[in-house]
């Protein structure tokens, strides 16, 4: 089954960054027809009719959320930011928009900023992604030189900034409210919540938090229709999904999918080419760190946010998550996996909440314990009791503001349900029961260009 | 301790992005490092005056995230990613391979003040794993040989 590109579409074009080039394969011709025609409820209405969801993770409407947002005046402004903190184990999509496509971005920030009546735009950009910062001041820098951003845009009366706010390198800053604390300079630590919509605000001010990954769609929804989006994908979630592959296969990289179109053995073995040679499949994490982790008889599901409990409600436990798939092979110590995800959790963890600043580096070092040989055949049950105190039973309850701390309570209890079995050979063997690969690994290719 | 002539004009610029002058912490805070290399507590004093916060809060916030260092570190800072689908494609050997070649141990600067040598959460750049930053830089699907090369390059 061939992907289905829409964001990663021009992707391999030499020189899209280039303005130039964008425009030539149609760039920007979906602001030009907004700013010419439609007013910003025309296009709330329409993104609205595409059904649009939310691709950093919460898979929300969109549309919602920006009807939800106070019209601006002149002395209450609004604000549109932008998260391009990607930062979850597994997902590498956003890397690879910013650095390949980077003036897609700008004309989807346009089209959200203007839908919401915001004049200043912020895109957050996790640290470490210097190119990718570069290019989009780049591609701003000759939108503005275009006359798509500025003052009066294309004389519609309308007015937009862009500006890039590089970040400080801290997974929780992509956390909505968190990556708000962020941009006001302070702690990246996430705000309570109370109500839906939530009144999120900067500086006080009205402000609406979208992924980079969303927004990139929003130039192919106006230039085709929301008809045309809809009838892609699966009807509570239209479009595709771009999955991140990693892990022990023989084609890692980006794939562009239609939503619900493939399952996840045929994104493992088809499209990602399977499992490296002379290797078996042994355990997958379907939807970056924060997903529940699944075997390798598990893998004939359908790849869409309906079959997983988060958010769709679905038989599979756990989070759809983010798209970001990790392969592992026969190699892969499950303890050691559980290991390196527990320790990033640990030094992840904002440290606001009691049951995640303490839960997450209890487990570290039970696990840690098991990994050296040094554990009881009780340190099972004290793991399960753990996470179970900091997010009960799968369950959406949770005690920590964020949904930080169920996710790594999640993934502990699904490491334990479907390896704790290895979790006692480890403790009976005092190690490791069998050999790992930790060497270096070169795949056979990698596909969309790096 | 203030920044040149010319950067304090990049201030500026920045500064005017944002309603209020806090917005711009993590900007300036990035500037810093670029002038300084790290940014030591005389850095923290100025740094609060420029942007109207008080110390304790700038210092909470310098502290919170792992991309700004409050200790100066060799001429060239190398961060290996060791979450997980690096460590599946081979982190522990790139970290090992490191040590050894540098002669230190995670945390620590060769003797020369050349390098200092340091581990990171998720690049999200996990398709070409291994991967590691070198002064900001990424470099991606990391082998012995790759690495020698991108050293050799750095003074």
């Amino acid at each position: 089954m061939p992907e289905h590109r829409l964001l990663l579409r021009d992707i391999d074009i030499p020189d899209i960054e280039q303005m130039d080039m964008y425009v030539t394969h149609g760039g920007y011709d979906a602001a030009e027809r907004m700013l010419a025609e439609m007013a910003s409820q025309d296009v709330i209405d329409e993104v609205e009719r595409s059904g649009l969801t939310g691709r950093g993770g919460a898979w929300e409407a969109v549309a919602p959320k920006w009807r939800a947002m106070p019209a601006p005046t002149a002395t209450e402004p609004n604000y549109l930011c932008v998260n391009a903190n990607e930062s979850e184990p597994g997902t590498f999509r956003d890397r690879k928009l910013i650095e390949r496509n980077p003036h897609q971005i700008v004309e989807g920030v346009l089209i959200a900023a203007y839908a919401i009546g915001a004049r200043t735009a912020y895109i957050y950009v996790r640290d470490g992604m210097a190119r990718g910062m570069k290019l989009l001041e780049d591609a701003i820098a000759a939108a503005y030189e275009r006359g798509l951003l500025g003052v009066d845009i294309r004389a519609s009366g309308y007015d937009l900034d862009i500006y890039v706010h590089p970040g400080g390198g801290a997974h929780i800053a992509g956390e909505e409210t968190a990556l708000l604390e962020a941009l006001e300079g302070k702690r990246a630590q996430p705000r309570a919540r109370t109500f839906w919509p939530h009144r999120t605000t900067l500086f006080g001010q009205p402000a609406l938090v979208q992924n980079v990954g969303t927004l990139a769609y929003l130039p192919h929804i106006i230039a085709r229709g929301a008809e045309w989006f809809s009838s892609l994908g699966t009807q509570r979630h239209p479009g595709t999904c771009v999955f991140c592959v990693s892990g022990h296969v023989r084609r890692p990289g980006l794939y562009e999918i239609e939503m619900g179109a493939a399952t996840l053995r045929e994104l493992i073995e088809e499209y990602a080419g399977g499992v490296r040679q002379g290797h078996q499949l042994k355990a997958v994490l379907p939807g970056g760190a924060a997903s529940v982790v699944l075997t390798a008889d598990q893998i004939d599901v359908r790849l869409c946010p309906e079959e997983w409990a988060v958010p769709g409600g679905g038989p599979l436990q756990g989070n759809f998550g983010t798209g970001g798939v990790i392969v592992m092979d026969e190699t892969t110590s499950m303890v050691d996996a559980a290991l390196n995800l527990m320790q990033f959790y640990a030094r992840e963890s904002c440290g606001q909440c009691t049951p995640c600043r303490e839960g997450a580096p209890w487990l570290r070092d039970v696990v840690r314990r098991v990994e050296r040989g040094q554990a009881r055949m009780e340190d099972i049950g004290l793991l399960e009791s753990v996470a179970a105190q900091v997010s009960p039973l799968l369950g959406e309850e949770t005690l920590a503001l964020c949904r930080f701390a169920p996710s790594f309570a999640w993934a502990m209890q699904g490491f334990l349900r479907a390896f704790g079995e290895e979790f006692a050979q480890y403790i009976e063997a005092g190690g490791c029961p069998f050999p790992q690969d930790k060497g270096i690994k070169v795949p056979d290719s990698v596909s969309v260009r790096f | 301790m203030e920044f040149l002539a010319e950067t304090k004009r990049e201030c500026e610029e920045i500064l005017g992005r944002y309603p209020h002058p806090e917005g711009a912490l993590l900007p300036i805070l990035h500037l810093a490092m670029r002038e300084w290399g790290h940014i030591p507590p005389e850095a923290v004093v100025y740094l609060s005056t420029l942007l109207g916060m008080s110390p304790a809060r700038l210092q909470g916030a310098l502290t919170f995230y792992p991309a700004f260092r409050t200790q100066p570190s060799g001429r060239h800072l190398i961060g290996i990613c060791c979450t997980l689908s690096c460590s599946l494609m081979g982190a522990t050997e790139v970290e090992s391979y490191l040590c050894e070649k540098l002669g230190v141990e995670i945390g620590q600067t060769t003797a020369d003040g050349r390098f200092t040598l340091t581990k990171m959460e998720c690049l999200a750049c996990c398709g070409t794993a291994p991967v590691m930053l070198v002064d900001g830089e990424l470099h991606q699907s990391l082998t012995r040989v790759k690495i020698d090369q991108i050293l050799e390059r750095l003074n």
